[in-house]
């Protein structure tokens, strides 16, 4: 059977892949945003998956114009790195398990979540970025990738508690896979940030180490913070912290907290970056 | 039977110097952010450079937002809609680091910005909300 066995959280800051592409990991200011990856890369290397499902969200690059979904779920064979004005980022091509999606497709539609699927899309930094901060700058990525993009952006967005339930139901829908997998999910976006206006810049450190904290000890008291809350607190962008509820909905409760890492900024952000292993076997 | 929201949506608009990218908004700027996202490819970036008035006048975009975009002027985009997702591929043609796009909208200069971001960013200790003061 399938199992999901660990999960991963980390911000997915379009600069960071800039810094990765162009050689510039080793520069003052991203050193010591990289040490802080040091860890994660280790811990993947001897942990390889054989599939992510991977939450992030799309930034104008194939949603959020046209169409608009809460929940969509890539169902390509294969997704490339998007053209966000700059060219394509030079990282391998996203290759999908869709037999996995599928399932995961069937079941979800069952516990009512009436999820979109996307035949042909291009992935943006918000899936490529934690690909490259995780697995380096391999020929092609270790694992396949279920890209799965969750509508923070755009109001009405889903709440942080619809995010919790969405990650507890594909919890349920990958143990019931009957292929031997070994599964992880990763949470991306956050932590605090805003990019526009006289808040632009807003970093909230306190709320971002108390999130830390909670995500792995008790979430439950994470659950029902509100969108307003988000964004009042974290900034208009900083609501990409839900994506990080449906990672810790899906690996269960209890989990053993492997490592945390916390800097301010990188380019208009706070980066954190969680990597917990599932205390349930099943 | 009336349904319990557990905030005003009112209250979106209750952040100060900020506009919550709503579908209303996204509506009113769907001539814009599709000219936004058409710098997702070269040969598009190119024409743009090469002629930006006759580029904007195959989308239609509002006078005012066609004017914003020849002006650079992110904020005014901000007011008519737009979302920094879509602008920043407007800033990214022009090869300008998302940090400087996001700093034209603040009221500081590029530097001040940067500096306050390295510093720890911006503290949001009085800019929770408008009502509130706090």
């Amino acid at each position: 059977m399938a199992r999901i066995t660990g999960g991963i959280a980390t911000s997915h800051v379009p600069a960071i892949g800039a810094a990765i592409d162009l050689g510039k990991t080793q520069d003052p200011y991203w050193k010591p945003v990289f040490d802080g990856y040091e860890y994660v890369k280790e811990w993947a290397s001897k942990n390889t998956p054989d599939v992510v499902i991977l939450f992030y969200n799309d930034h104008a690059s194939a949603l959020m114009l046209d169409i608009v979904p809460t929940f969509a779920m890539g169902f390509a064979d294969s997704f490339q790195s998007a053209d966000e004005g700059w060219g394509r980022r030079p990282v391998p091509v996203v290759h999908n398990h869709v037999d996995l999606a599928a399932h995961i497709a069937e079941q979800l539609v069952i516990d009512e979540f009436d999820i979109t699927l996307i035949n042909d899309m291009d992935v943006d930094h918000g899936c490529t970025v934690p690909l490259s901060l995780v697995f380096g700058q391999p020929e092609e990525w270790p694992c396949k990738v279920i890209p799965f993009a969750v509508n923070v952006s755009q109001f009405p967005t889903p709440s942080g508690e619809r995010c919790w339930k969405l990650g507890e139901a594909i919890r349920n829908a990958v143990k019931t896979f009957p292929e031997d997998l070994n599964v992880q999910v990763w949470g991306t976006g956050g932590m605090s940030h805003q990019l526009h206006g006289s808040r632009a810049g807003l970093i909230n450190e306190e709320w971002d180490r108390r999130f830390l904290d909670l995500l792995a000890n008790d979430p439950d008291e994470l659950i029902p913070i509100t969108r307003l809350e988000y964004l009042r607190e974290t900034g208009t962008e900083g609501i990409e912290l839900i994506m990080w509820l449906a990672m810790r909905g899906a690996l269960g409760y209890g989990v053993e907290e492997k490592h945390r890492f916390y800097r301010v900024p990188a380019s208009n952000t706070a980066v954190g970056n969680v990597v917990y292993e599932a205390k349930s076997k099943e | 039977m009336a349904r319990q929201r557990l905030y005003p949506l009112a209250d979106l608009e209750d952040i100060p110097g900020t506009k919550v990218f709503t579908a209303k908004r996204s509506r009113e700027a769907y001539h814009l952010h599709k000219f936004c996202m058409s710098l997702m490819k070269a040969e598009n970036r190119d024409e743009f450079r090469a002629g930006e008035s006759a580029y904007l006048d195959k989308f239609k975009m509002t006078a005012e937002q066609k004017q914003g975009v020849l002006d650079r002027d992110l904020t005014r985009l901000i007011e008519l809609g737009g979302n920094m997702y879509f602008l920043v591929k407007l800033a990214s043609t022009d090869g300008l680091s998302a940090q400087k796009a996001v700093s034209t909208t603040s009221g500081m200069s590029a530097e001040e910005y940067a500096q306050m971001m390295l510093e720890g960013g911006r503290s949001p200790e009085g800019i929770r909300s408008i009502r509130g003061g706090n």
